[in-house]
């Protein structure tokens, strides 16, 4: 469990990239509301998904487009092929917390 | 229509095979493919590919899954030399003529090259995967002296990489302002500033005469007399649209193929895409080619419902984007910068190589430029409006 920040240090719209104590930097977005988080590098190529456009519930790479379902990681259109691991992201006391999940992506 | 050719195998070929089905279009598609590979991913070849380490099979397009469903048949390592649009057939390298209802024209273009390159061992262009393997197996031989022509996006790059794998490089511009066209004055002369930042020789306004060396590159002689020392010349100064196999076709050619703003060119049936298509774009006011990745997986669609519909579709058009990796530098542009647009910057800093910029002419903003700052650039890249009719030129 990682305590990221407090909920109101991420409004809706906005995203966060999470570096330290994860293999690998998450990012972690408030969709209108609903808290997602998903590994931050695109599947593709070397690009920060945290920096990406979100539009409901799915994330467009900032270099390629490239756009993925943040509720199941998966990627909807090219250049991207492969999924992206998913995280479980809580609100606790006022703070999102991070669940980081080890393993395969779905 | 039961059959379609797609003359050109590569990112728009593949993006409009992907856009044919996704219209539904279930007739048989053809695709004929000059080189041996299906389609890959050609940005990094001047970047991570060529530094090593990454391999080709991680830069393909498409697996053999999503050409299973996408059904296609493929010609590869062949070439297509004569379109007849009457006959409707695409004419083959050996004779080979094949029976088509409709053609894609997606060959791309070829580098661009100096005299006496083609004797010389060591001297190179960089557009195709074999191009990139040749350079690569070239660059970490020994420690070769690198010598690039021309400061553009692709020179710009390879010199980066060389860099990257401890090369001494140096880069010669005939153009006293690299990057001017696609970036402006100002902020060309801030992006050539990377080079001279890691140690990089940037040498402007400086035309290159000729190369010496006797079945190999020794040197690249400059037309103020100096003679660079080389083992490797790598040539980027640009590209020719692929046109030389529509001669005696018909289809109007002048700088790639003259299409409308749907794909459509003048003969029925054939449409154009990528880096070949010269269309009417409403972000630069002018008809153009437009040799980006993005254009190359966007234009496709448009094309798509104009060759199944019959009927040229434009679709709403995005801004012109292309981003370009250097020295772990990432510049990204989105929009049209002509000469008299100025640039302002909005976030960061120029000293810092660190900033977001937009460029205003006529009262819009019509360009963004930024450096390591993707996330503002993606909202502001969302801002831009095409030229209004009004103040846009009239075509030349």
């Amino acid at each position: 469990m990682i305590t990221v920040c407090r909920i109101d240090e991420l409004p809706p719209g906005e995203a966060l990239r999470v570096t330290a104590g994860v293999p690998a930097p998450i990012a972690v977005f408030n969709a209108d509301g609903t808290l997602y988080a998903v590994d931050d590098t695109c599947t593709h190529q070397d690009a920060s998904l945290a920096d990406g456009w979100l539009a409901g519930c799915f994330v467009e790479c900032p270099l390629h487009a490239a756009s993925f379902d943040l509720r199941t990681g998966r990627p909807t259109c090219p250049p991207a092929k492969s999924a992206l691991r998913t995280h479980r992201v809580t609100v606790e006391d006022g703070h999102v917390v991070l669940h980081v999940t080890v393993g395969e992506p779905a | 229509m039961k059959s379609i050719a797609v003359v050109g195998g590569s990112l728009a070929g593949l993006s409009t095979v992907r856009a044919l089905r996704a219209e539904g279009y279930d007739g048989s598609i053809t695709v004929i493919g000059e080189e041996r590979h299906h389609p890959y991913d050609r940005p990094p070849l001047s970047k991570g590919f060529l530094k090593g380490g990454l391999a080709a099979e991680a830069l393909a397009l498409g697996s053999s899954h999503e050409y299973a469903d996408l059904s296609v048949h493929w010609l590869l390592g062949e070439r297509a030399v004569r379109l007849d649009p009457a006959a409707r057939t695409v004419t083959l390298t050996g004779g080979r003529e094949l029976r088509t209802d409709a053609v894609v024209i997606a060959t791309g273009a070829r580098p661009r090259t100096i005299a006496g390159a083609e004797k010389l061992a060591g001297v190179h262009t960089l557009r195709t995967l074999d191009d990139a393997m040749a350079l690569r197996t070239d660059l970490h031989k020994g420690l070769p002296r690198v010598v690039v022509i021309g400061a553009g996006f692709i020179g710009a790059e390879v010199a980066a990489t060389a860099h990257a794998v401890g090369l001494d490089v140096t880069v010669v511009e005939a153009a006293e302002v690299p990057l001017e066209r696609a970036l402006g004055r100002e902020m060309g002369l801030v992006c050539a500033a990377l080079h001279a930042d890691h140690g990089v020789r940037l040498l402007c306004g400086t035309g290159v005469a000729g190369l010496t060396g006797e079945g190999r590159v020794t040197g690249v002689r400059l037309t103020d007399g100096r003679v660079l020392p080389a083992d490797v010349v790598v040539v980027g100064i640009g590209v020719r649209p692929a046109t030389g196999w529509l001669a005696g076709s018909g289809i109007a050619v002048d700088d790639g193929v003259v299409c409308d703003a749907g794909c459509a060119t003048n003969i029925p049936g054939v449409v154009a895409v990528g880096d070949v298509a010269r269309c009417p774009n409403p972000f630069t006011g002018r008809s153009e080619r437009i040799e980006h990745w993005t254009n190359a997986t966007e234009q496709p669609k448009t094309a798509a419902r104009t060759l199944l519909s019959g009927t040229s579709a434009p679709a709403p058009t995005r801004p012109p984007y292309f981003w370009s990796d250097q020295y772990q530098a990432r510049i990204q542009l989105a929009g049209q910068v002509r000469p008299d647009a100025q640039p302002r910057v909005v976030e960061g800093d120029l000293d810092s190589r660190s900033f977001v910029a937009v460029y205003r002419r006529h009262g819009h903003d019509v360009a963004v430029l930024a450096v390591d700052r993707p996330k503002l650039f993606n909202r502001l890249r969302r801002t831009l409006t095409p030229i209004p009719v009004a103040t846009a030129p009239v075509a030349s």
